[in-house]
């Protein structure tokens, strides 16, 4: 089997500054990722962008390019379409195996970086599972790989993602018919302590002011405080109902287009035992980490949002010092040499992060999702509801293992993506403790489907290329 | 039907080929994404569930949710994962396949 110093798993930001960095100091380097090109969600299809969608997108985004063309000039072997689906550390190494194309392959490394990045925090509201409702991430892929706008849309949730996306849609020429907020003026005031900490992301900040001035110039509806969130529609997405103040308002629609932030996307590292720690000011879970990255099992290192949300430009530098600590694991750079190189980007990790704790607390997930009515599905795949979770909760189900047991939450082809913090959140409220001391799902390999066909074509002796 | 279509398409117009989707002919651009190209093409629905035979399309369109299912050759997909290409033959999942 081929062995490398490092395989990367993702090639957004985080993975594709660690693996430039690292090819750079010498290492050999393999990038595994699904996509048909580097650039993970953020940066999706960001060397395909051409001029017009380049200017609807705006700079942040095209600046994502200069991360795709520095890898593929560094010569390292980045693998497209390549699924991993699983991980396996042992004591000189750890063994990864993929499928691509449908034959399956495995490699070896040294050392392993995941930059897996993050998902949509599940947004478990009446009607979310009606064509025509997607995820705000979702709006923007397909406007980032695909050009596509939808046309009568409503924008529904709470976070800068929302203003982003909006003011991408207004220079599309096809804004949105209305962005209603869950976040209130309430929480905006509660945030305001972490601002003057936050001041060093002035720069972000002032671009989210930007956002705000562009909606208001193009005359984008703007709905703040809403509660009860409930897409309407029998075989599709028809409108978007809701309350705000004492009024119940409803916005005819054919697409809504769901956020309340991201989440580390944590399926490998929590199949790989890592540690976790709940990260109360985001709601979510995040593998815990050393200064450089490097997880509970040593070898194997975690950069960008996979780790917490920080954002794109943070996750590149998460990128660089894991790359650099590597590097000095492997005996390619002395400490002094790492050191001096992880100098530049810990600097710009801290700016970055500095402007978070103002963010997460201004753009908190709505109560509505966090705690969902009884009726409302909050499993996608087995169409299981919340007061089934809470009824299970009532007969001594005592974790979130065993609610898969009761009634096959979290056993669809999503494997508990979308559905794992609400069966946490839903438990914890029940037993009136907290989501860390009620844990997350146990997730297995494969972690993306696989077929027997894919297994048995698996050939040890070479990777494909 | 096109005045209704829920999506703008911004790009070029891209050279079409030729699929199935249940057995009717639908042309699509070649090599874009599955998903989005059904989206564009005013394919809402992309199976009903095995469980309440409830409608389901796109979701997250990046891999993860699951939701854009769709038999391709009689293999069940991510159409999010997948590219456009000539001869494809798409069926939507019926749902309710056990009872």
């Amino acid at each position: 089997m081929r062995m490398v110093d490092l395989i990367v798993i993702g090639a957004g930001p985080a993975g594709m500054a660690a693996a430039t960095e690292a090819a750079g100091l010498g290492l050999s380097v393999t990038v595994l990722d699904e996509q048909t090109a580097a650039g993970g969600q953020i940066y999706r299809a960001v060397t395909g962008a051409g001029a017009q969608r380049g200017a609807v997108l705006g700079q942040d985004y095209l600046d994502g390019a200069d991360l795709a063309r520095a890898m593929q000039a560094s010569g390292l072997q980045h693998l497209t379409g390549a699924v991993v689906w699983n991980i396996e550390p042992d004591a000189d190494g750890i063994t990864v195996t993929w499928s691509q194309d449908g034959h399956a392959a495995q490699m070896r490394a040294a050392r392993l970086i995941l930059a897996t990045g993050a998902l949509e925090r599940p947004v478990p509201i009446p009607g979310w599972t009606l064509p025509g409702v997607m995820t705000a991430g979702a709006g923007q892929i397909l406007l980032k790989a695909s050009g596509l706008v939808a046309e009568r849309a409503v924008l529904a949730g709470s976070g800068p993602l929302l203003y982003l996306l909006a003011a991408q849609m207004v220079r599309a020429g096809t804004p949105p018919l209305a962005l209603v907020e869950t976040q209130s003026l309430r929480d905006t005031i509660r945030a305001l302590p972490h601002l003057a900490r936050g001041l060093r992301g002035w720069r972000t900040l002032l671009k989210g002011l930007g956002l705000l001035a562009e909606l208001r110039r193009a005359g984008v509806r703007r709905i703040s405080g809403a509660r009860d969130l409930a897409v309407e529609g029998q075989d599709r997405a028809t409108a978007l109902g809701f309350a705000v103040g004492g009024a119940t308002q409803r916005i005819a629609c054919d697409t809504v287009l769901l956020h309340q932030g991201v989440v580390p996307n944590t399926q490998a590292s929590r199949a790989l035992r890592l540690d976790h720690d709940w990260l109360a000011a985001q709601q979510c879970f995040a593998p815990r980490l050393d200064a450089w990255g490097e997880t509970s099992q040593p070898g194997i290192f975690v950069a960008g949002d996979g780790a917490g949300i920080a954002g794109a430009l943070a996750a590149a530098e998460a990128g660089r010092l894991a790359a650099c600590q590597v590097a000095h694991q492997l005996g390619r750079i002395d400490a002094g040499k790492r050191d001096a190189r992880a100098r530049a980007p810990a600097a710009r990790l801290g700016a970055e992060r500095a402007l978070r704790p103002f963010l997460d607390a201004a753009y908190p997930p709505a109560a509505q999702v966090l705690s969902p009515a009884d009726d409302t599905i909050i499993c996608r795949c087995e169409e299981v509801t919340a007061g089934q979770v809470r009824g299970w909760a009532r007969l001594g189900c005592s974790g979130p293992n065993q609610t898969k047991a009761f009634g096959r939450v979290g056993m669809g082809p999503c494997q508990g993506r979308y559905c794992g913090l609400s069966v946490t959140a839903l438990l914890a409220e029940a037993q009136g403790i907290d989501p860390a001391d009620v844990g997350a799902y146990r997730i297995r390999a494969p972690l993306k489907p696989v077929t027997l066909g894919e297994v048995a074509s698996l050939d040890l002796a070479e990777p494909a290329e | 039907m096109n005045a209704a279509l829920p999506f703008r398409d911004l790009s070029p117009a891209a050279p079409r080929v030729r699929v199935t989707l249940d057995g009717a002919p639908l042309d699509l651009p070649d090599g874009a994404n599955l998903a989005a190209a059904l989206l564009a093409a005013g394919v809402g629905s992309f199976r009903a569930t095995p469980l309440s035979g409830a409608p389901r399309g796109p979701f997250c369109m990046m891999g993860a949710c699951f939701d854009c299912l769709i038999e391709v050759g009689g293999v069940t997909r991510q159409a999010c994962m997948m590219q456009v290409s000539a001869g494809l033959a798409l069926t939507r999942p019926k749902g309710r396949v056990s009872e």
